[in-house]
């Protein structure tokens, strides 16, 4: 039992990172229509960045500040300057415009901090959380952050004048531009703040599985697996669809003889396979319909 | 009196396909004016132009300023207030936060709250379901909502796209009515597109005739519903 226990609070804390990429991953989903494949490689950048400061001294907390404005510029700028011109280009322009990123992104942080791994702080440490033995205080700390992120959220695009407008222009961009609402300059807000997020998510998972240019690779499947379970047309389905692929991974590998670490992965494709035929749209989503 | 809208030699295309061809008409400050004409004469075209929705030449001017290479927020902003085919009601948002949406671009707090009372009691349905999903309103409350919605931006001028379209008659009647009063009272100057060309000439105090993507009448809306060829066209008798 206390296995059991362990194993699924162990994955309510990944699975807070996977709710942080998803959602990510559905920002940029619901504002332009696309996939960002490269969501994962932009955080591993922000990591770089965050864990560079550190090794100038810049202490954790004004570390990770720093990164989230510099994540926040470098999204509203990867937007302005890649894909605002191809936003009326072929859905294969852009997907050739998101490995374009992702390559350059990978390359540029091999180049500048190399490909060895590299340890990374937590300011949580990884005691025994409240002296149990089920969970660690860095764990706690990534469900911490996670929960604390997506209240602020919640609060952002429901009670501000700027989320309205994000939301109005991500649903139904013409009638926003009907009531005057920039839409382009909502959708560059929209990536900055998913860039923003997925710094958060790769700063917390980096002590877990080790600073490297190729660190976000698995963690981004699982985000896909955790928007796709959720549905894509869905923020608050993303976040619990996170928490479900982290518990869900976790349990697989432990009690599905076979499966153990080395086969978690394919599990996230197998749920994201399973989920597009079962229930296209997700536990959340929408089921588009268009009229032809 | 110098009109306040001001369109000439307006060509507008799909693609290849021109739809208008130099269309020329104008509006006064404080008017009530009706676009009649067939399905694809031009009339969605007319509207979607004047807010920079699809591509066109020629020179449109509000209050003598042109509005070509402007974008559609930014004519919006002007004060041009579009209810579009459709309504573009925010269907998975609540009723309230449309009208919030409608006046997403002002500033006055205070004024946007008194507003949207203002707009609960020209439409007291919208007060009872202020917190329903837009998209669970039936179609007439939902056209309501929409030109409350464009109201919100207290608009100088508004521009209607078929309110009529869908709804019952009653109905229609009872929102042309609200038209007609926030034209008088609000000083809102409005140009509706109609394919109810009766209701649309008995609120209007001007009208124009479009065929083909060209104006080809236009006069007081009296002179229009009494003329034989527009009653043979478009009133069936």
């Amino acid at each position: 039992m206390e296995l059991f226990i362990n194993q699924v609070l162990a994955g309510v804390a990944t699975g807070a990172i996977y709710a942080c990429m998803a959602l990510a991953v559905v920002m940029i989903y619901q504002a332009i229509d696309h996939l960002n494949f490269a969501q994962g490689e932009m955080a591993m950048f922000s990591t770089f960045i965050a864990w560079q400061l550190m090794q100038w001294g810049v202490p954790y907390w004004w570390a990770f500040l720093l990164t989230l404005v510099f994540s926040f510029a470098g999204g509203i700028a990867i937007e302005r300057a890649l894909f605002k011109p191809l936003a009326k280009a072929p859905v294969l322009t852009n997907v050739a415009g998101f490995i374009a990123l992702f390559a350059i992104v990978n390359s540029v942080a091999g180049l500048t901090w190399d490909f060895t791994i590299k340890q990374f702080p937590t300011p949580f440490g990884s005691s025994p959380f409240l002296g149990s033995q089920l969970i660690s205080t860095h764990q706690a700390g990534m469900i911490g952050v996670t929960v604390g992120l997506l209240i602020l959220l919640y609060l952002f695009f429901q009670f501000t004048r700027i989320g309205l407008a994000m939301r109005a222009a991500a649903s139904l961009p013409e009638s926003a531009r009907l009531v005057g609402i920039n839409t382009s300059w909502m959708i560059a807000l929209g990536w900055g703040m998913a860039s923003a997020i997925g710094a958060i998510a790769g700063i917390l998972i980096a002590p877990v599985v080790f600073l490297e240019p190729n660190m976000m690779g698995g963690v981004l499947i699982y985000g896909f697996a955790a928007a796709v379970l959720g549905g894509l047309t869905s923020p608050l389905g993303a976040v619990v669809g996170g928490f479900l692929v982290g518990v869900f991974e976790n349990l697989a590998g432990t009690y599905i003889p076979g499966v153990g670490n080395e086969l978690k992965l394919p599990i996230a494709l197998a749920l994201i396979i399973t989920v597009l035929v079962l229930k296209p749209a997700g536990l959340f989503g929408r089921p588009i319909v268009k009229r032809v | 009196m110098t009109a306040m809208l001001n369109i000439k030699d307006l060509r507008a295309y799909y693609g290849q396909v021109q739809a208008l061809h130099g269309l020329e008409f104008g509006l006064n400050e404080g008017s009530l004016t009706t676009l009649l004409g067939a399905n694809g004469a031009g009339k969605t075209t007319t509207l979607r132009a004047i807010c920079n929705m699809v591509r066109s030449t020629g020179s449109i001017e509000f209050d003598g300023a042109s509005l070509n290479g402007r974008s559609t927020e930014n004519i919006v902003r002007l004060g041009i207030a579009h209810v579009p085919q459709g309504r573009g009601t925010f269907t998975t948002m609540t009723v309230e936060e449309n009208l919030q949406l409608g006046a997403i671009t002002r500033k006055d707090k205070a004024g946007v709250v008194s507003d949207i009372e203002r707009m609960y009691d020209h439409f007291p349905v919208l007060k009872e379901r202020h917190t329903q999903q837009a998209g669970t309103l039936s179609g007439g409350e939902q056209q309501m909502l929409a030109v409350a919605r464009a109201l919100m931006l207290r608009p100088r001028l508004m521009l209607l796209d078929e309110p009529s379209f869908g709804l019952a008659p009653l109905i229609v009647r009872d929102l042309f009515k609200i038209l007609g009063k926030i034209n008088r009272e609000d000083k809102v100057t409005i140009l509706v597109v109609e394919q109810n060309a009766q209701l649309a000439l008995e609120l209007a105090d001007k009208a124009y005739v479009i065929e083909t993507g060209r104006i080809v009448m236009s006069g007081s809306a009296a002179e229009i519903a009494n003329n034989e060829d527009v009653r043979k066209s478009y009133l069936g008798y």
